[in-house]
């Protein structure tokens, strides 16, 4: 089959590689429909987290048909399905499972002993990133080895395209625990940083939770006239103050929920000295990750306010200001998502037509245009929000 | 060919290459890497041996200012090797201009090594050619075209309009586990008693 595979920094291409096979009396294989190049995608892509080996299959936002299923996962799947995948491979099994915190399933991650090692203790298994969270090959191919199929799975009804429901595997429900871990009220300011893909899901997750105005970061008009366009106030960056512009936005008290939908590959811009200062040191592998919209958040967040990470970290961050941390009661939420949690109820959202996150795909293309189009994507040309590969 | 070693870390069922297709790296990107490569040699070398180059140029007592240029050619190499190699490749080309100006001041007529300098010079100007290629070549590559983006105002994701969706999803229960401080009003609301009880 035809498969996108790392080969090193920059590197990615459309290989032939040997079909997966059932290893597992709970694994399925799933025919790949449609698929999505994520932006945590990009960071395996610059290598910064450095735990990808050449031959790796990459790719976590997938869905398609069963066409085999292991003998353990009959009952819950069989030939025929139509199923999206979630990024995080759960066992539904075990104690984090059952309390619904399945991106750090207990039981997924076949390379416990290296993520013991580095996070002191694994997280769940996920798809297509790295060997830290059992270097399982990932969906953009043809074909899509899905172990624990039983329960790493989301049934979705025939009649509704792909590109409605695709997003249920990842930054849907992502987006969407952002805003819900803020505990949106109605009296709310919520802030995100960051337009791409997970960020344009927060917005219309806030909106949908009724915050009383979602404020939206960015500096590439295209993204932000999409964030408008979901019913946010915008701020670009290279034009105003974003700390001005949100206090001005809340009466001088700052927002009371503020998300990070950026991670550890803030924009360098010599206008914010602190990310010239993180990219040198990064540079010099000082420092793994660029955390400036940590340092602003933490800065413009109201006392006792909410932050929510849903972007992702790889590693070590220097000069988060602990002090104002601390001393203003900031309640601080992360954490891959828990991808199942959700999707039952934002797939009836679906349904019912309050919400279609197809509306954030810009670029429809074939599997072997895909590493093309991870350039694309990440020099942000054409005007590219989200790719999605049709193999 | 890497993968073939690192298939050690897939289990049977994992897919193996077999043959490799299209790469997202271009010609430029790989000339970026190459030289990127090329500064980190050259960088080592003036940093270890700078007596070697002011030897050969008929610079003696300059090694401080060759191993000051390795350390400049290490950092051209990081960046180069780097996303951001647009940067290194043109920081490179200025990096050209200095060591062209520095091997000028050893053109003197009184340098026995005056032809190993006019030799420096020439490979100097070859590579900074290769420089310049290099990054005009990357910086066409990866910035993006000038002119008016696609417009994306129409893209609401919300089938029945933002105004129906401000707070359509008010049925929804915030689990436990993810509340936050409660609001002033919950709290000034409840009773005295109830208000010492954590939330
Ligand atoms: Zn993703
Ligand atoms: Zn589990």
């Amino acid at each position: 089959m035809r498969a996108l595979v790392w080969h090193g920094k920059e590197d990615i291409r459309c290989d032939t590689v040997t079909d997966p096979e059932i290893e597992q009396p709970r694994d399925a294989i799933v025919k790949v429909t449609s698929c999505a190049i994520c932006g945590s995608d990009l960071h395996l892509f610059h290598n910064f987290i450095p735990a990808m080996l050449p031959g790796d299959v990459m790719g976590h936002e997938m869905m398609g048909e069963v066409v085999e299923v292991g003998s353990e996962a009959r009952g819950k799947l069989k030939k025929g399905d139509r199923v999206v995948v979630p990024f995080t491979i759960i066992c539904g099994e075990c104690d984090q499972c059952k309390r619904g915190n399945f991106s750090v399933c207990q039981t997924t991650n076949r390379k416990k002993y290296l993520a013991d090692k580095v996070f002191g203790h694994a997280t769940a298994g996920l798809f297509g990133y790295t060997h830290l969270t059992g270097g399982y090959p990932g969906g953009q191919a043809e074909y899509l080895r899905v172990p624990f199929a039983d329960a790493t799975h989301i049934k979705v009804p025939d009649g509704i395209p792909d590109e409605q429901v695709l997003f249920l595997g990842d930054i849907f429900p992502t987006g969407w625990q952002a805003a819900v871990q803020c505990d949106i009220q109605p009296t709310d300011t919520v802030a995100i940083w960051g337009c791409g893909p997970v960020g344009q899901m927060a917005i219309r997750s806030a909106i949908l939770l009724g915050a009383k105005q979602v404020v939206a970061i960015d500096h590439l008009p295209e993204r932000l006239e999409m964030a408008e366009a979901g019913g946010a106030i915008t701020i670009n960056f290279d034009e105003e103050s974003v700390v001005e512009r949100l206090n001005e936005l809340t009466g001088g008290e700052g927002p009371e929920k503020c998300i990070d939908a950026i991670g550890m590959e803030a924009h360098v811009s010599p206008s914010m000295p602190d990310t010239v200062y993180d990219r040198t040191k990064q540079m010099l592998g000082a420092e793994s990750d660029r955390p400036h919209v940590l340092r602003e958040m933490i800065y413009v967040c109201r006392p006792a306010g909410v932050i929510s990470i849903p972007g992702v970290y790889g590693g070590l961050v220097d000069k988060i200001p602990m002090g104002q941390l601390m001393n203003k009661g900031l309640t601080i939420r992360t954490g891959q998502t828990h991808v199942n949690r959700w999707t039952d109820d934002l797939l009836r959202r679906i349904e019912e037509g309050q919400i279609d996150p197809s509306f954030v795909i810009t670029h429809t293309v074939s599997l072997d245009e895909g590493p093309e189009m991870y350039k694309v994507f990440r020099d942000k040309q054409d005007s590219c929000i989200k790719v999605v590969l049709k193999p | 060919m890497a993968y073939y070693i690192s298939n050690i870390a897939r289990s049977k069922g994992d897919p193996k290459v077999l043959r490799s297709g299209p790469s997202s790296l271009g010609g430029a990107d790989r000339m970026a890497k190459a030289l990127g490569w090329f500064s980190i040699g050259l960088g080592i070398a003036e940093l270890v041996a700078p007596e070697r180059f002011t030897r050969a140029l008929g610079m003696e007592g300059k090694e401080a200012l060759v191993r000051t240029y390795g350390i400049r050619e290490l950092g051209h190499g990081i960046v180069s090797l780097s996303p951001d190699k647009h940067i290194g490749l043109w920081s490179r080309v200025a990096g050209d201009g200095l060591d062209i100006a520095t091997l000028m001041t050893a053109m003197r007529h009184d340098n026995p090594k005056r032809d190993n300098v006019k030799f420096a010079l020439a490979a100097v100007l070859g590579v900074t050619l290769l420089d310049i290629i290099g990054a005009q070549g990357v910086t066409a590559r990866h910035s993006r075209p000038r002119g008016r983006p696609r417009s994306y105002r129409d893209r609401t994701g919300f089938p029945q309009g933002v105004q129906a969706a401000r707070g359509a999803a008010k049925d929804f229960q915030v689990p436990p586990d993810m509340r936050a401080a409660p609001t002033l009003a919950a709290v000034s609301d409840r009773a005295p008693q109830e208000r010492a009880r954590p939330h």
